[in-house]
């Protein structure tokens, strides 16, 4: 089951490579990953998403909360929950396709942000799924390019995570 | 306050941390810091001949003492040599501060003389590591590694110091921290008082219990409590191969080692048992068997103080996070308050019965009830290992390195006492018996330190002959001597139908007598069966010489029992080459 895991780590050097190699050296796999400060600059947020059973979840983090740069983490699957995905797409648009493209645009509420005499590059988000769509709406012709955010992740409602 | 140079802050924190012994290896980017040591420190340095015996000294120191081990190496290949002890320690959760330098700031990154990516390179065989980046950090740095290190789980925490910031001429305050504060490390400090709760009564209600206890119980300090424990319950207990010692071996209820070369009736009352305590051990490969039909009747309370041991192979019933003295304790009160109540707990006729079981099976197939091995012909290796526990009067410490003679030393030196029984069980790293008996030597200089190891592990690190002329290191190193990698051999004898594929030395060996004299040590040969006794007690009487006893023993001999592989439950084993339960 694919679940998505939150992280506070420290802002430390070296702290997030201690993060990914915990994935590769037990064999877990990362789907995406997501990283960035937060509004306190000596903690990074971490979305990672992952796929594995119940048991294998509870070791990821059980293994990342033994991390000493982990501050704290959360299974943001457990819970409700948002995650939005960002996708920077640069597709081939010539002739009619242009209006085509501009109207498949609309429909998964992106916005053109760049537009050359051949090209659009779109920006699209949401979640995983529907960014699935849009690359699939568009067809393998038309993709130019795709760069993705990877998920990142918070709670619905009061829950929080923070120190 | 003082002003000191960064090499001269880590010379200083090390004494104010109270560090007994430096092991170490000096070279380039830690001049700066022997210089400082040089001029500072009080701390003995003992300098090796290898990087590797400097982490496996300071691993036997820590495992002797309990006290954290303290390594200092150069940076690029003393960092790289470093790294098997370190992985090895890791393994066996032994703390250890191991400080390596590193090229100057400047210069990371470039490819520079000697440099290499030490804080990645151990990355997932540390507890915990640093890149020093100011060397007004240092002091800080050096105390968090120490708590790291020693608390909780504990581990080897790596300490990389560019050698810019040692520099002599730049000054910087000096205090050393009390104490530490870190808000993403905080190790459990008591088990959850509802699961401890749970836990009592499923152990309270057993009918056919075992107390399967690991290393952790020797880390935590717990032995006393676990073996009282276990006396007030007259459970039998079973240690792992990192356990031994915890629980008295010549007491009635040890049922001696389990696992993959454990005793037929510890891994018979395992496979039986309806109710389970692992307490700080983490039921690993080489004691489950196939997991799937480990213990199928058993409930599983499992206390450890890492969450990350708790049901990672095999799922427990009650898991208890905590650390394994304050948990224990709240269990014996828990039980003696329930026994008030309920007098009639355990169940007598039950765990009667349950013994009688047991000693059954210890009757059929002990290793201790009776000679399991032939006693005529050429010296049996095992019969070495009853010599020297003889000769020692059960009251050595014991470092082995890896392989048959491991086993044998596990199977045949009956350790009453914890943090006498020195091997690499995790990682089973060969070449790790000397040096690690030259850091137990050295901190408990009066008592018997013997290495038993074989001449594949011994030549792995041999060059610390050297290290033990220079510092006077009187231990006893019991050599058995078969011509083979005998554990390699014993598996090539059983599954590849006898290929010896690079498991023999042919006439390559040296002669260990001469070897050790020439590092003007003492070199005692055995052969003969009917000397062994005499010449062991010979070797133990040279209380001031590293003796060099060189047994040679029956090749053909396997260790037994064995763990049935792949597919087999606890209780599958072959007890001989021809008998199979």
């Amino acid at each position: 089951m694919r679940r998505i895991i939150s992280v506070l780590l420290e802002n430390e050097p070296g702290a997030l490579s201690r993060v990914v190699g915990l994935f590769s050296q037990r064999g877990y796999n990362i789907e995406t990953l997501n990283v960035a400060p937060t509004e306190d600059t000596t903690l990074s947020r971490l979305t990672v998403t992952t796929i594995g059973d119940d048991r294998k979840i509870e070791q990821i983090t059980k293994q990342l909360n033994k991390l000493v740069d982990v501050v704290k983490l959360v299974d943001l699957t457990e819970g409700a929950h948002i995650e939005r995905d960002l996708m920077l797409i640069k597709v081939r648009a010539t002739g009619a396709q242009r209006a085509e493209i501009k109207r498949c645009t609309d429909i998964f509420r992106g916005q053109i942000v760049d537009v050359g005499p051949s090209v659009y590059t779109i920006m699209l988000s949401g979640t995983a799924d529907k960014l699935d769509s849009f690359v699939e709406a568009m067809g393998d012709a038309a993709i130019l390019e795709v760069v993705r955010s990877g998920v990142a992740g918070i709670a619905r409602g009061e829950k929080v995570l923070r120190l | 306050m003082e002003l000191l140079s960064g090499g001269e802050m880590i010379a200083r924190a090390l004494q104010d941390e109270g560090v007994e012994f430096i092991y170490g290896y000096p070279g380039g980017a830690v001049l700066h810091i022997y210089d400082a040591l040089f001029k500072e420190s009080s701390i003995p340095h003992i300098l090796v001949r290898h990087e590797q015996a400097a982490t496996h000294a300071a691993d036997g120191y820590a495992r002797a003492t309990g006290k954290p081990g303290v390594v200092l190496v150069t940076s690029g290949p003393g960092a790289t040599n470093a790294i098997t002890g370190i992985a090895t320690a890791y393994m066996d959760s032994i703390p250890m501060v191991v400080l390596s330098g590193q090229v100057q700031s400047h210069l990371i990154g470039e490819d520079a003389f000697q440099e290499t990516d030490m804080v990645g390179i151990s990355r997932p065989i540390v507890k915990h590591s640093f890149l020093v980046q100011r060397a007004e950090d240092i002091p800080a740095t050096i105390k968090k590694a120490f708590h790291i290190a020693t608390s909780g789980r504990p581990g080897p925490v790596v300490v990389d110091i560019p050698k810019d910031l040692t520099k002599p001429d730049e000054k910087h305050a000096y205090e050393y921290p009390g104490s530490v504060k870190m808000r993403s490390y905080n190790p459990a400090s008591r088990g959850h008082s509802g699961q401890t709760k749970k836990a009592v009564k499923l152990l309270l209600g057993a009918k056919r219990p075992v107390i399967y206890s690991g290393g952790g119980v020797i880390l935590g300090n717990s032995s006393e409590l676990l073996t009282e424990l276990a006396q007030m319950l007259n459970y039998p207990v079973t240690n792992t191969l990192m356990g031994l010692g915890a629980y008295p071996a010549t007491d009635r209820q040890f049922l001696g080692m389990l696992g993959m070369h454990g005793f037929y009736e510890a891994n018979m009352a395992m496979h039986h048992a309806d109710v389970i305590l692992a307490v700080g051990a983490r039921l690993d490969d080489r004691v489950t068997n196939t997991v799937d039909k480990f213990c199928p009747s058993a409930k599983i309370i499992h206390i450890d103080i890492d969450p990350t041991s708790i049901s990672k192979t095999v799922q427990a019933d009650i898991p208890i996070v905590g650390p394994v003295d304050a948990v224990l304790k709240d269990m014996m009160s828990l039980i003696n308050q329930q026994r008030e109540e309920q007098p009639d707990l355990p169940d007598a006729v039950a765990l009667e019965r349950w013994w009688q079981q047991i000693e059954q099976w210890r009757a059929a197939h002990g290793l201790w009830t009776a000679p399991r091995y032939e006693t005529g012909g050429p010296i049996k290796p095992q019969q070495v290992i009853e010599s020297l526990y003889r000769v020692t009067d059960g009251e050595a410490f014991v470092t082995s390195d890896v392989g048959q003679h491991q086993m044998f030393a596990a199977q045949y030196y009956k350790f009453d006492k914890p943090r006498r029984w020195i091997n690499s069980g995790g990682l089973g790293t060969m070449g790790f018996g000397l040096p690690s008996a030259m850091g137990v030597k050295l901190a408990f200089p009066d008592s018997d330190v013997a290495c038993v190891t074989g001449e594949g592990s011994i030549q792995m690190n041999i060059q610390e002959l050297s290290t033990c002329s220079q510092y006077g290191i009187p231990v006893k190193i019991i050599n058995l001597h078969n011509g083979y990698l005998g554990m390699v051999k014993q598996w090539q004898d059983m599954q590849y139908e006898g290929r010896h594929s690079e498991s023999a030395y042919s006439n390559s060996l040296p002669d260990f007598v001469k070897l050790a004299e020439a590092y003007g040590h003492v070199g005692i040969h055995i052969e003969d069966r009917a000397e062994l006794d005499a010449k062991m007690e010979e070797a133990f009487a040279l209380k001031d010489k590293l003796v060099f006893v060189d047994v040679m023993v029956d090749p053909a001999e396997h260790v037994y029992p064995m763990h049935v592989a792949p597919n087999g439950s606890m209780a599958d084993m072959w007890l001989s080459k021809t008998e199979r339960t």
